[in-house]
């Protein structure tokens, strides 16, 4: 329970049907320090929000140490990412490691027989058996693309009231049951930096100096175009703050950290045929087969494309797009989608130049993933 | 549920709650007033006055009533370091003192005094060498009777002993220690003494602080003349009443119930050591109270372990809580030197009065079962 409305309500609507329900809130970061905002999931106020939901439902609730876990799973991996010039998607990390990871070992303790939360996604035993995941039936705040990494066997036991329900009817339940959070604003940043201003956490909260040395904007061809403040600030994709006057907008196509390089180009340069995933996480008894059609996504607000899967040696994926695609950017996670269901996902490792037909090695070293 | 959690709060006695009940419902005057209502509960208060200064031998005059334990530490530490400020800005806590202790000191750093924290060894008590270390401006010492997460007893009166060699006043922290032992506030020798309602089978909400006739004292709250003087504000009359019953009745039982829960607690680390044999028993060395025993399970995180716990029908503590409600590792077990890995395991059973036998033999059997649960869920990092 983060203290938000969407937990609010999927224990609450638990407690109203008769289930035995505790609640219990991460807590992941030490609150003396932290930012206050209203919109942020992490603060003081937002525990004594879920207590005063778990009081108001008459049910019990404990607030869990998870900062270790945290640091190590979550926020050490955010750093290592950015300092390879990646751009890592840590709300993967954290339902992988804390939600289906720490929750799911500490439901014995308390014998538990699921574990609920207030994800908008859906789980569905499949023709196979197995327990699929499936995305929500409102697709506008579906986050089965967060969940892509969660282990397999927590599905099992994960139960999603959410699924079923689109946000206006949520906050209607928080509002029919007397909730106080059913009009909290929605969280649209990451919930331990809610400024949304990652590398001044990463820099003055965090004391992280590794791509923080400045370094050269440069073209394809290697031609400087100007210099930046440290590549910990960009991300592919970018257009804005590179302050540089060229007839055409330029975004920013790939980071070097070996040379401190920053990358930039116009914008059918961002054009990628295809990607090279870290190991995945296949939420399948079996991976798929070589070839096979696939959605893929990219990015939390991408919208799924057409590809064909290739597995490769290493456990990741090679995956090739029906039509090219703008912005691949690793660290992101790439989840595939045979419909509504997910087969699975991992983090993108680089994408594929397009006119190159062979993988290249990677020129960076890869962050460790855990 | 099997409650172990009684120095946390220990049931209120029935005798206690009818006391209450009638006050609540017949004594309707002002303490203060003059009219015959209010010379009414005037008596019910100094009734209770005598009964708690008899708990602790004391003189009636001599307690006055506050709000409960930390009410009463600020005003001892706050109020008898500041009555004397002209001749010392420097007062020593011993390391293990409650949370309350520790923040009335802090009222006093920012009122410019120096705070000395004196060390304990790892058996949980004072180091008394450290006294000799302090400067001679130092014009309060705060040593508590028994700590709260420990049970470890502390030398209070060798502290008073060294103390009234010189200028320094003592204060005693005895919201634990008073109710499971005799406590003898004249016998130590002490300047302030503390206790609470709700530790004693007495309502939340009502305590006392026992001031020496000869002891200075600043009050907190001031502008009317409660307590002569010494504690503004209406009197709690329901409240003090069920303190005062509280009291009768824990002076009149406390040798007997020490016994009992003597035994229990015997049992109980018999129960700890057969269910969990790499348990470590903190203080185990020292003299303790005789309800108190603080456990670490090694591999089994206390907030995992107190919610395993909880889910198999046993109340414990898992320690403070921070500002979150997250459970924090103990600075008590901190200042013994207990390496941090053992302090994120331990546990406080605290026994009280309830409690049986037949409960305690039982706590044995969820215990192993709790902490082989809590190690399964015990997060390894990389």
């Amino acid at each position: 329970m983060s203290g938000g409305v969407d937990s609010a309500v999927a224990a609450a609507l638990l407690a109203e049907r008769g289930d035995e329900v505790t609640g219990v809130t991460l807590k992941l970061w030490c609150y003396g320090t932290s930012p206050v905002s209203p919109r942020a999931c992490c603060t003081l106020d937002a525990i004594d929000e879920a207590r005063a939901v778990a009081r108001r439902m008459g049910f019990l609730h404990f607030v869990v140490d998870a900062e270790e876990v945290f640091r190590a799973r979550v926020l050490q991996p955010f750093l290592d990412a950015y300092a390879a010039g990646r751009t890592p998607y840590p709300c993967a990390l954290c339902n992988q490691h804390l939600k289906f990871g720490d929750l799911v070992s500490r439901m014995e303790t308390i014998g538990a027989d699921a574990l609920a939360t207030g994800h908008y996604a859906r789980v569905e035993r499949g023709p196979d058996g197995a327990m699929g995941l499936h995305r929500a039936h409102d697709r506008t705040k579906d986050q089965s693309y967060a969940l892509a990494l969660v282990p397999r066997a927590a599905l099992e036991r994960a139960v999603f009231p959410l699924g079923d329900l689109d946000k206006g009817q949520v906050r209607g339940h928080a509002a029919r049951l007397g909730l106080e959070v059913w009009d909290k604003p929605e969280s649209q940043d990451l919930c331990f930096v809610p400024d949304g201003d990652y590398a001044g956490f990463m820099i003055e909260r965090l004391g992280e100096r590794r791509g923080t040395a400045p370094g050269p904007i440069e073209d394809a061809t290697g031609r400087r175009l100007g210099t930046h403040s440290g590549i910990i600030h960009y991300t592919v994709g970018q257009r804005r703050g590179l302050g540089i006057a060229a007839p055409e907008p330029l975004y920013v196509l790939a980071l070097e950290p070996a040379r401190d390089a920053v990358v930039v180009g116009p914008r059918h340069a961002l054009e990628s045929p295809g990607l090279v995933t870290e190991p995945m996480n296949w939420l399948l008894p079996e991976p798929p087969a070589a070839g096979t059609r696939v959605m893929a996504k990219i990015r939390y607000h991408h919208e799924p494309a057409p590809a064909h899967v290739e597995p490769l040696e290493s456990g990741g994926v090679e995956i090739r797009f029906a039509t090219p695609q703008s912005a691949v950017t690793p660290g992101q996670s790439c989840v595939l989608y045979d419909g509504d269901r997910v087969l699975g996902g991992a983090a993108i490792a680089r994408s594929i130049a397009a006119g190159v037909d062979r993988p290249r090695p990677p020129a960076a070293p890869s962050p460790r993933w855990p | 549920m099997i409650y172990l959690d009684h120095n946390a709060s220990t049931p209120v006695r029935p005798e206690v709650a009818d006391a209450m009940r009638s006050s609540l419902e017949d004594l309707h005057g002002n303490a203060s007033s003059l009219h015959r209502e209010g010379q009414r509960a005037r008596a019910a208060v100094e009734r209770a006055r005598e009964q708690v200064a008899a708990l602790v031998h004391a003189r009636p005059s001599e307690v006055v009533f506050v709000s409960g334990g930390t009410e009463g530490d600020h005003l001892g530490v706050v109020g008898g370091a500041w009555a004397r400020r002209q001749e010392g800005r420097r007062i020593a806590v011993s390391a293990i003192e409650h949370h309350a202790v520790h923040g009335a000191a802090e009222v006093l750093a920012e009122l410019g005094f120096a705070i000395e924290h004196l060390p304990v060894g790892g058996d949980g008590v004072l180091d008394l060498a450290a006294l000799d270390r302090l400067a001679p401006d130092t014009v309060l010492v705060a040593s508590m009777l028994a700590n709260n997460e420990t049970g470890a007893l502390q030398p209070v009166a060798e502290v008073a002993r060294w103390a009234h060699r010189r200028v320094a006043r003592v204060f005693c922290d005895a919201v634990q220690a008073v109710g499971k032992m005799p406590v003898d506030a004249a016998a130590l020798d002490v300047d302030y003494l503390a206790l609470s309602g709700h530790k004693i089978g007495g309502p939340k909400g009502a305590g006392a602080l026992i001031v020496r006739r000869d002891a200075p004292l600043s009050p907190l709250f001031r502008g009317s003349g409660h307590e002569s003087g010494r504690r503004g504000g209406t009197e709690n009359v329901p409240g003090i009443v069920g303190l005062g019953r509280a009291a009768e009745l824990a002076a009149r039982d406390v040798e007997a119930e020490g016994a009992r829960l003597g035994d229990l607690r015997a049992r109980l680390e018999r129960a700890i050591r057969a269910a969990v044999p790499e348990a470590t028993i903190h203080a185990e060395r020292a003299a303790r109270l005789p309800n108190t025993v603080n456990a670490s399970f090694p591999g089994a995180r206390s907030d995992t372990l107190l919610m395993a716990l909880d889910a198999r029908g046993v109340a414990v503590s898992a320690g403070a809580a921070c500002a979150s409600g997250a459970v924090e590792p103990s600075p008590v077990l901190a200042a013994m030197g207990v390496p941090r890995d053992l302090a994120v395991c331990a546990i406080r059973f605290s026994l009280g009065r309830t409690n049986t036998a037949a409960e305690v033999e039982a706590v044995g059997a969820l215990l192993a079962e709790a902490v082989r649960a809590a190690r399964g869920a015990t997060p390894v990092t990389a």
